[in-house]
């Protein structure tokens, strides 16, 4: 009897013990992230105005503000879903509605795509530098880093519209089959629209993955900091810029202002993608 | 009710669509075949062996006298990765337990969001956090603060997310018959955890946990801010190191010919340690789904 109640009173203290290691983790992990983006916000928020935003970059950034690095960054991105939504989209189909008649190629393509979606950004911005600055001439380009990322965010959009499009219910199809439409019909009419939210979501995901690169855009982009002339001018990413100015001397303050931009364009972005997954999650969860 | 034009376009269309696909999975060939091209002259003139016996880290000095020893920095990037997976693997876990068994709705939920928007922070920002806030502590407890814990702790940051995300995913697999059967027969929380949860949802952990150093060995600009940068082979916590992604990003910038080369064979490394531990998660991931 004795024995059975230290027993229950081991349990009961190992339990306490747990207990309190979840709520300790669980508390820290919140304390630091409170801290991050408090710090962030309290040393970067004072440096944004409207002068910021719009001005160019003084003094290798220290002063002056960061609108050319906004132009690059919006540049290299646009280049970066021009390449991937198409290529992206076409692939995400013949994954989730043409794997059955080409099994071999699917199998293939998924497994690519797993090992791409594992490679480290540094080795991507080898690789950029490689094929897209000098084999194909391209040198310190926008052009080059928006095809460089390109090859970055194809798995994670890919996946995404797959899952988007395998989530539209088969009665669809079947009903599609049954009036006899054509497959390209089908897709055009039925599918791509049932399955907007995860093409929407795989978008938000991509871009806020491009966003975020910078190791990648480091060779192949490049560090100027001028207003970019056109897509195969040098032009520096936002997040390039931030690494940049704790690299000079005094560059602190519009590091943390520029932390700030950054961190805003992904946070609307994290909860578009967010909302839109749910979105298809609250749909799929609807019909059953 | 066919027509011929529809079916044509049926054919565009599909052909369409593989012709995408063979384009997109042609991208891990052509960074493969990249990384060996630029390696092959280091590695046919140098050969693997001197990145191993050579002295020291010179890669700039007078041709032919240049020194490639790559040993510190292949320490540095798999001592970070160990130490970061080492503390975030048990966090993350006991993050998603949190969200999954203890907290009440809302603070699981408002946990959730914070594990996510902790993900979705980019690693310049991690590393600029750690530089500005982290480093000055360390620096307190040993100048000069960017060294091989500032660079563990950033990863351990940057990995939590992701552990803690596929736990979460995992955890929710569970069968809601087991946990009541659990409680049915008067378990604790800790026995049920432990006799119940873990062992069902071990599989899944062991892949998050791959995940998870596959990100920690892949990062560059987090562990380029705080590290240190100093090639050596650390011999405490405090030793500022210099891992094989801050080595390229430091010197791809101004490497030439011999030394840019050898830069691509260390990325061609990072590669290997990368694809070996997919091969790991796809296997094993095979075998889960067998049982």
């Amino acid at each position: 009897m004795s024995r059975s109640t230290s027993r229950g009173a081991r349990a009961k203290v190992a339990d306490g013990l747990v207990q309190a290691l979840v709520w300790g983790t669980a508390g820290t992990v919140s304390a630091v992230f409170l801290c991050l983006v408090g710090d962030l916000l309290w040393h970067g928020l004072a440096g944004i105005d409207l002068d910021f935003l719009t001005q160019g970059v003084e003094r290798t950034g220290r002063a002056g503000g960061i609108f050319p690095i906004l132009v690059s960054t919006f540049l290299i991105l646009a280049v970066c879903l021009a390449v991937s939504i198409p290529i992206g989209l076409l692939t995400a189909i013949l994954l989730s509605e043409f794997s059955r008649r080409n099994p071999t190629l699917s199998r293939l393509v998924g497994a690519s795509l797993d090992v791409l979606a594992g490679v480290p950004s540094i080795v991507f911005g080898l690789f950029g530098n490689a094929f897209f600055c000098i084999a194909l001439g391209m040198g310190f380009s926008i052009l080059s880093g928006g095809l460089t990322l390109s090859c970055m965010v194809l798995p994670i959009f890919i996946r995404s519209v797959e899952l988007g499009l395998r989530a539209v219910p088969s009665d669809y199809r079947l009903a599609g089959a049954a009036l006899g439409m054509s497959h390209t019909s089908m897709l055009l009419k039925i599918l791509l629209p049932a399955g907007a939210p995860g093409i929407a979501a795989g978008l938000m995901l991509g871009v806020g993955r491009a966003l975020a690169e910078t190791a990648a855009l480091m060779f192949t982009s490049g560090y100027a900091d001028r207003m970019p002339s056109s897509l195969m001018d040098s032009g520096r990413a936002l997040s390039l810029h931030i690494y940049d100015l704790t690299q000079v001397t005094g560059g602190r303050p519009n590091a943390y202002a520029s932390g700030v931009v950054l961190v805003a364009l992904l946070l609307v972005i994290n909860l578009l993608a967010s909302w839109t997954v749910e979105h298809i999650v609250g749909g799929r969860v609807q019909r059953v | 009710m066919k027509t011929r034009g529809a079916t044509r376009n049926d054919r565009i269309l599909l052909w369409g669509l593989r012709g995408a696909s063979v384009l997109a999975s042609s991208i891990v060939l052509l960074i493969v075949y990249f990384l060996l091209a630029e390696s092959l002259p280091a590695l046919r003139r140098i050969g693997i062996a001197r990145f191993v016996t050579d002295g020291d880290w010179l890669p700039s000095t007078a041709e032919g006298e240049n020194q490639y020893r790559l040993v510190p920095m292949l320490a540095a990037t798999l001592l970070s990765t160990l130490g970061a997976v080492l503390i975030a693997a048990p966090a993350g876990l006991l993050s998603a337990v949190f969200c999954h068994f203890y907290a009440p709705k809302a603070l699981a939920t408002l946990q959730r969001r914070i594990v996510e928007l902790l993900a979705g922070i980019p690693s310049v920002i991690y590393g600029f956090w750690g530089l500005v806030t982290l480093v000055p502590i360390l620096q307190r407890l040993a100048p000069p603060g960017q060294n091989l814990l500032a660079g563990i702790l950033v990863l351990t940051l940057m990995i939590l997310p992701t552990i803690a995300m596929l736990a979460s995913a995992t955890l929710a697999t569970i069968p809601q018959a087991h946990l009541q059967g659990a409680a049915a027969l008067g378990l604790s929380r800790w026995t049920t955890l432990r006799g119940v949860v873990l062992p069902e949802a071990a599989p899944g952990l062991l892949i998050a946990l791959l995940l998870g150093t596959m990100r920690a060995v892949g990062e560059t600009m987090a562990v380029l801010m705080v590290c240190g940068n100093v090639v050596q082979i650390p011999t405490s916590l405090f030793d500022p190191v210099r891992t094989l992604t801050a080595n390229i990003a430091l010197e791809m910038g101004y490497a030439t010919s011999e030394h840019r080369s050898v830069l691509f064979v260390s990325g061609l490394a990072l590669m290997a340690l990368v694809v070996l531990l997919i091969g790991l998660q796809r296997q094993f991931r095979r075998s889960v789904t067998l049982v």
